[in-house]
């Protein structure tokens, strides 16, 4: 499923203008980040990839479907969209039926419904909790259900909006699994995300917003290079870039791997 | 002399089927800047409740043990005593919000109006405290019209403008990005040199390592861990509970494997200490 974003502009209501003109294209099977300082417009761009917000200027095509011409719920089949605050999505009054209400929603046949929820709790570790009420988990495990409730309904685009915020090493390293997992699928993956050093480890490509312009757009490795670029719109290299850097190693060291490897080259 | 003690305080919550902190006791000193770090669910902001006064004035459960804040045994209290000496900055700021208030600069005025302070001095206060969380031109804004970012700024200036002598801080930064998260450590860190106490949970070990004095580990309700910076974030426990480590720690310990750390050196948790460390790798190497 090709994406393709061309001079998108967005004023809200109170007349703030969160986007500018942005243009760009996502191919199927990409794993994006999308990083910035708050406010960029990060949220307002993917808003439009599943028809949430339509754009007061340019287009969205997601496939043959200009957004524009296109319901939002029909969207949902192609685009999936996990909310940074689970507590904007969760409804229902179980994990299961929560779950289950995507795909189901979708027209998916009741067997197929079945199937799709119980891959989408067992991929996210939730299963324990199909009959627990998802008020009654804590924030971080809401924030799995919420992103369960999205795997299910088995659309070709993910999309994550902070999926690291607030989550415990463990989570994080299920939130990396998972991005693999859809890759291994052949899903687009795109992320929004503060967590830089998560981008780098997991995702593949990176756009950069700022004051709703996109002011960077290059393969991970490049992208990690771009200190002044990223930091005029308050983003750090990550970690492990800027040790290498440090011992001119190298300037787009991504992974433990990758810095591993280059050091044993200086020796 | 101690400004928080706690002393082998346990709680466990009405609807809790098993207690959210067992045993815990520690005490901070005036001006010390405490991070508690611990998986999801270890208890972190039961803690940040504990101190604050919420558990078991708002919270309700079983408590036992002993809190002291600011002179104040806590158990026997009341929120309204408590707000004077210890405030806290939710995780989620939409719960922190009031909700009656149009504007930012309202909301930050809503403490104040609460606690009796005379016009006045208000402004002057909210002006501070407005620049120094850098949300001066959000002051017409209404606080629910604000991005994540922006309205962890909001819930952060709310509490500061109070002046509590303890401020509890429950993963603040969670929704900024890197710089905005480097300046909240910023101005939580100089509130210290003006006799404030901080204790903050939080995640992000890089700037924990940059800033805090000291570092309380949780895990399942009990402290694992308590001590300096160095010896609690490099603490080869910590990933086997779950609780994140700097990258510079961890891509160490996978050097350390291959003998591509200096041998008998300390596991650096700062972009120096590893830059230094693997320099040394480096040299080493050539003086072969």
């Amino acid at each position: 499923m090709r994406i393709e974003i061309n001079d998108l502009h967005y004023t809200y209501a109170t007349g703030v203008e969160a986007l500018r003109g942005v243009s760009f294209s996502v191919e199927p099977g990409e794993r994006l980040a999308i990083v910035g300082q708050n406010g960029a417009g990060k949220t307002t761009l993917v808003k439009h990839l599943n028809g949430l917000l339509k754009p007061t200027q340019g287009s969205v095509m997601v496939g043959d479907w200009d957004t524009r011409q296109t319901a939002t719920y029909r969207l949902a089949q192609r685009v999936g969209y996990v909310f940074q605050n689970p507590d904007e999505q969760l409804f229902c009054s179980s994990v299961g039926e929560e779950v289950a209400f995507g795909p189901r929603n979708l027209g998916f046949p009741a067997e197929k419904v079945e199937q799709l929820a119980q891959e989408a709790m067992a991929l996210t570790e939730i299963a324990a909790y199909a009959e627990s009420n998802s008020y009654d988990l804590s924030p971080s495990m809401r924030k799995l259900v919420a992103l369960a409730s999205v795997l299910a309904m088995d659309t070709p685009v993910v999309v994550l909006d902070e999926p690291t915020t607030g989550q415990d090493a463990v989570n994080i390293g299920r939130m990396a699994h998972i991005v693999n997992r859809l890759y291994e699928q052949g899903k687009t993956v795109i992320t929004i995300t503060h967590d830089i050093d998560f981008c780098a480890e997991n995702l593949a490509r990176l756009i950069a917003m700022g004051q709703g312009k996109m002011i960077l757009d290059a393969p991970m490795h490049e992208a990690v290079a771009q200190e002044a670029l990223l930091e005029s719109t308050y983003v750090t290299p990550p970690q492990l870039t800027r040790l290498g850097k440090r011992l001119e190693l190298s300037k787009s060291i991504c992974t433990a791997n990758e810095f591993l490897s280059a050091l044993r080259g200086k020796q | 002399m101690a400004i928080i003690e706690l002393n082998d305080f346990s709680f466990q919550y009405t609807t809790g089927k098993q207690p959210a902190l067992q045993h815990v006791s520690f005490s901070v000193e005036e001006g010390e800047f405490i991070a508690v770090i611990g998986p999801n669910g270890s208890g972190k902001s039961t803690l940040c409740y504990t101190i604050s006064g919420f558990i078991p004035h708002f919270f309700k459960g079983e408590t036992s043990g002993l809190v002291k804040v600011d002179g104040v045994e806590t158990l026997s209290s009341n929120l309204a005593e408590m707000v004077l000496h210890a405030g806290l900055v939710f995780q989620n700021p939409f719960n922190q919000i009031s909700g009656s208030k149009f504007t930012v600069y309202e909301e930050i005025a809503f403490g104040l109006e609460n606690l009796g302070v005379p016009g006045s001095e208000m402004a002057g206060r909210i002006d501070d405290v407005m620049a120094l969380t850098g949300i001066r031109e959000l002051a017409d804004r209404s606080p629910y019209a604000l991005s994540g970012g922006q309205q962890q700024r909001v819930a952060l200036a709310s509490i500061l403008v109070m002046q509590p002598r303890v401020i509890v801080l429950d993963e603040p930064t969670s929704q900024l990005d890197p710089i905005g998260t480097r300046e909240v450590f910023q101005v939580v860190r100089s509130m210290t040199s003006k006799g404030i106490t901080i204790i903050m949970a939080e995640h992000k070990v890089e700037h924990i390592a940059a800033f805090a004095d000291r570092v309380i580990v949780l895990d399942e309700g009990k402290i694992l861990r308590q001590g300096t910076v160095r010896e609690t974030l490099t603490d080869p426990l910590l990933p086997e509970c779950g609780v994140g480590v700097s990258r510079f720690t961890t891509v160490a310990q996978l050097a350390q494997k291959e003998a591509l750390w200096p041998a008998g050196r300390a596991l650096p948790v700062t972009l120096e200490e590893a830059a230094d460390g693997f320099r040394e790798t480096l040299r080493g190497s050539h003086a072969h």
